[in-house]
């Protein structure tokens, strides 16, 4: 099926070429990190973990949501997401990868990444985290190959299939709620150390994970013969908006518990983030937006005539996208570390370098999805003529 | 191919695949071995009142920066540092009030790592890189293994890790070679001197406060009911840092 | 055959990339110079044995660094019952004297980089 890759227009070409070049300068940016160490990024003894960590876990959440598309129709036969299924397995196997690349530029030694599994330590959520995540791999990877590849050749899957897809949807639950409690144990973080944590993950990735999809399926229709049918985005769709009800809920209950009990150790973190502390409020205005375009794309999303159009459509997403991404990403991580354990406030920016080899990690990742989305462009297109 | 061969095909596989899986957590088992038990458990008091008495003294930061090899590096985002001294309110945020006795108000603390009964750094490290010791309660660190994850200091409640941000050589004042140094890309924080305890003698910071006068520090053998911290913590009023989460550190203050 | 130009240059390249290390390693002028060990002077005999210290001196530091950090097991007795500290920088490199004149020599020669002087500190001199 690789060779469904290797032949494209000219657009396509470009956009390999452009993510060569995007990926090339990031490696150029990583190997001056492995050279000169952490420091040339904004991370501090104060915030040990920053931007690389909250792409980690937004695209944990991403790689999480494709379970949206299979629990529907593989286990209930859902049959309108019959042509979009392969769209969320190979966009989960390219958000693992990408996962697992962030924290590999993350690691201070990355050369010694193989003692997590030398030295198995169960208590450690890290430990797994590197199993869940590596399982998820494997399964999509061979639940993609052997569905995809029956596809293609007009036949039904292997019968033994079928068990390994309806462990791929608690594995789905499984790798976010593991993320969620990398953050939620640790008794030195109030800002995280709430069990809605794992909650909020999962809704929040169920809202912007299939956010992305439809954007990709509007994309491929754009650009390809690859429909997926409006049925199916617009389900999707119905489900992002339920997902981002839940997500938006559920930080409301936060907020409830927090404000509401009033601990200047817990307040603190929210304060910093909403309206800034001891003068210092880098992150005001990115907390503020994003909570404008959540809220608005959920007003938007809720009235049909607005998801129908897709227009509409297209730009609540990007705004769940975007928002969650904001919130999730640089909000839940930095907040957690502003004020430190020793209630000081020192802020956290991430620098030139830092974002260039968050790009090239990104460009890695575009590279993965374009090349499998190439593939099940050109297979449907042979299926179909 | 017929069924039955298939069939030990199968099984086959499976159990080399169970087997493949045995090693690693057959080792993560065993490594989970009990507490000694004449273990000891190493612990500090600090006498902050005594401490304050030699005002402006850093006699327990330089020694045990010097003798570390830690580097001094000025900008603040990449700071290592294994003991130094905390305002009071910073240090002791859940006691510290809008009216603090005045000799305590705003006043300098040692601070270093607490060497917890249940450390939550140790608990979330992926590779072991730090662990508690059994057999001397020290919380170490095993600069060869740590994968630089910084996990523990997400954990640590005390702020007490440091990371190397940079290659830390160039920052190192009087480099010398009776304890190495370390490399970019690895957590560090005090060891209770592991290495001269190993050698039977106390740590840097402990034999630098009594010789420079203030004899702010007492280090012993918690487990030792005739040790000298024993008999400081019967007698004395002490506290200890962010008691309410439960870690039990073993650094005392009297204050 | 079909595409035999783009097979063979790709076998090419593949075969420049495999041997990477091979050619890059001989370009530099230190794997010229054969190991030129200066050995010391104040001590005639190792901890162990010279066959035994060159097949297997990696795997005695790695367990000396496992044993003294993670086991606070600072001795180690020799095979003919001589105590040592377990100490890269004291011990082995008390006698042996500086890392160039002595680890460097062979490890230059065979490309086999070191990483132990990133952390401990090698004396000078002797």
């Amino acid at each position: 099926m690789l060779e469904k890759a290797l032949k494209g227009s000219g657009k396509y070409w470009t956009l390999v070429g452009v993510l060569l070049v995007i990926i090339t300068a990031g490696v150029l940016t990583y190997l001056r990190q492995l050279e000169q160490g952490l420091g040339i990024t904004g991370l501090s003894r104060d915030v040990p973990w920053g931007f690389y960590i909250a792409q980690f876990t937004f695209m944990v959440g991403v790689a999480a949501s494709a379970v949206m598309l299979v629990l529907p129709y593989y286990l209930h036969n859902f049959k309108a997401f019959g042509k979009m299924v392969i769209l969320g397995e190979f966009l989960a196997i390219s958000a693992v990868f990408s996962c697992m690349l962030f924290i590999f530029v993350d690691m201070g030694q990355p050369m010694r990444v193989t003692n997590v599994m030398l030295f198995p330590t169960p208590n450690s959520p890290m430990f797994w985290d590197m199993l869940s995540l590596f399982g998820y791999l494997g399964l999509n990877a061979v639940i993609a190959y052997v569905t995809f590849g029956a596809e293609r050749k007009g036949i039904p899957p292997a019968k033994w299939i079928k068990p390994v897809i309806i462990l791929s949807i608690p594995w789905a639950v499984s790798i976010h709620t593991v993320t969620a409690f990398l953050y939620a144990g640790l008794e030195a973080r109030a800002f995280w150390m709430t069990a809605i944590l794992a909650p909020r993950f999962l809704a929040s990735a169920f809202a912007s994970g299939p956010s992305l999809l439809i954007l990709l399926a509007l994309v491929l229709r754009r650009f390809t013969k690859f429909d997926a049918g409006d049925e199916a985005i617009q389900k999707l769709g119905q489900i992002v908006t339920y997902a981002l009800a839940v997500s938006i809920f559920f930080f409301a209950v936060e907020l409830f518990t927090v404000l509401y009990s009033d601990m200047p150790s817990h307040v603190s973190h929210l304060e910093y983030l909403f309206q800034g502390l001891e003068g210092k409020s880098a992150l005001v205005p990115w907390m503020w937006t994003s909570q404008v375009l959540v809220v608005g794309a959920l007003l938007t999303l809720l009235f049909p005539s607005n998801r129908k159009r897709e227009g509409s459509l297209a730009l609540a997403c990007a705004a769940v996208i975007v928002g969650i991404w904001i919130e999730k990403g640089m909000g839940m991580i930095v907040g957690g570390f502003i004020p430190s354990t020793l209630h000081e406030v020192r802020e956290y920016a991430p620098t030139g370098p830092e974002l260039m080899i968050t790009l090239g990690v990104y460009g890695i990742g575009a590279l993965v999805l374009t090349v499998l989305y190439k593939i099940a462009v050109g297979v449907r297109e042979e299926t179909e003529s | 191919m017929s069924e039955s061969r298939r069939q030990f095909l199968k099984i086959a596989g499976v159990s080399l695949a169970g087997a493949g899986c045995a090693l690693p957590v057959a080792r993560a088992l065993a490594s989970s071995a009990g507490k000694t038990p004449d273990g000891k458990q190493w612990a500090m008091v600090i006498d902050v009142g005594k401490c304050l008495e030699q005002e402006g003294c850093t006699a327990c930061f330089d020694t045990c920066h010097a003798a570390h090899n830690v580097p001094s590096i000025d900008d603040i985002r990449h700071e290592v540092k294994w003991i130094w001294k905390e305002q009071y309110e910073h240090a002791f945020p859940e006691q510290a009030h809008a009216y603090t006795q005045t000799d305590l108000k705003g006043k300098p603390v040692a601070v270093l790592c607490n060497h917890c009964e249940r450390p939550p750094c140790t608990r979330v490290c992926p590779t072991k890189a730090t662990w508690k010791r059994e057999s001397d309660g020290i919380v170490m660190m095993d600069m060869h293994r740590c994968i630089g994850c910084r996990y523990c200091m997400a954990a640590c409640p005390y702020g007490a890790r440091s990371f190397n941000f940079r290659d830390p050589r160039p920052f190192v004042d009087g480099m010398h070679d009776n304890f190495p140094t370390r490399t970019r890309g690895v957590v560090e924080k005090c060891n209770f001197c592991a290495e001269r305890l190993a050698k039977g003698e106390q740590p840097a910071c402990v034999l630098a406060c009594q010789k420079q006068g203030a004899r702010a520090l007492a280090f012993g053998d918690l487990s030792d009911p005739n040790s000298e911290v024993r008999r400081i913590l019967e007698t004395a009023h002490t506290i200890r840092r962010k008691p309410g989460l439960g870690t039990n550190p073993n650094v005392f203050y009297v204050v | 055959m079909y595409d035999g130009g783009k097979i063979v240059m790709g076998l090419a390249a593949f075969i420049a990339l495999a041997a990477f290390p091979v050619w890059y390693a001989n370009a530099s002028d230190e794997s010229d110079q054969k190991p030129d060990l200066v050995l010391p002077s104040n001590e005639t005999e190792c901890i162990e044995s010279t066959e035994f210290m060159r097949a297997s001196h990696m795997d005695l530091l790695d367990d000396w660094r496992d044993a003294v950090v993670r086991d606070g097991e600072r001795e180690y007795v020799a095979t003919n019952g001589r105590k040592w500290d377990k100490s890269l920088s004291r011990t082995c490199l008390g006698c042996h004297g500086s890392r160039q004149q002595f680890c460097d020599e062979c490890h230059n020669y065979l490309g086999v980089d070191l990483t132990c002087w990133q952390c401990h500190v090698a004396p000078e001199g002797n």
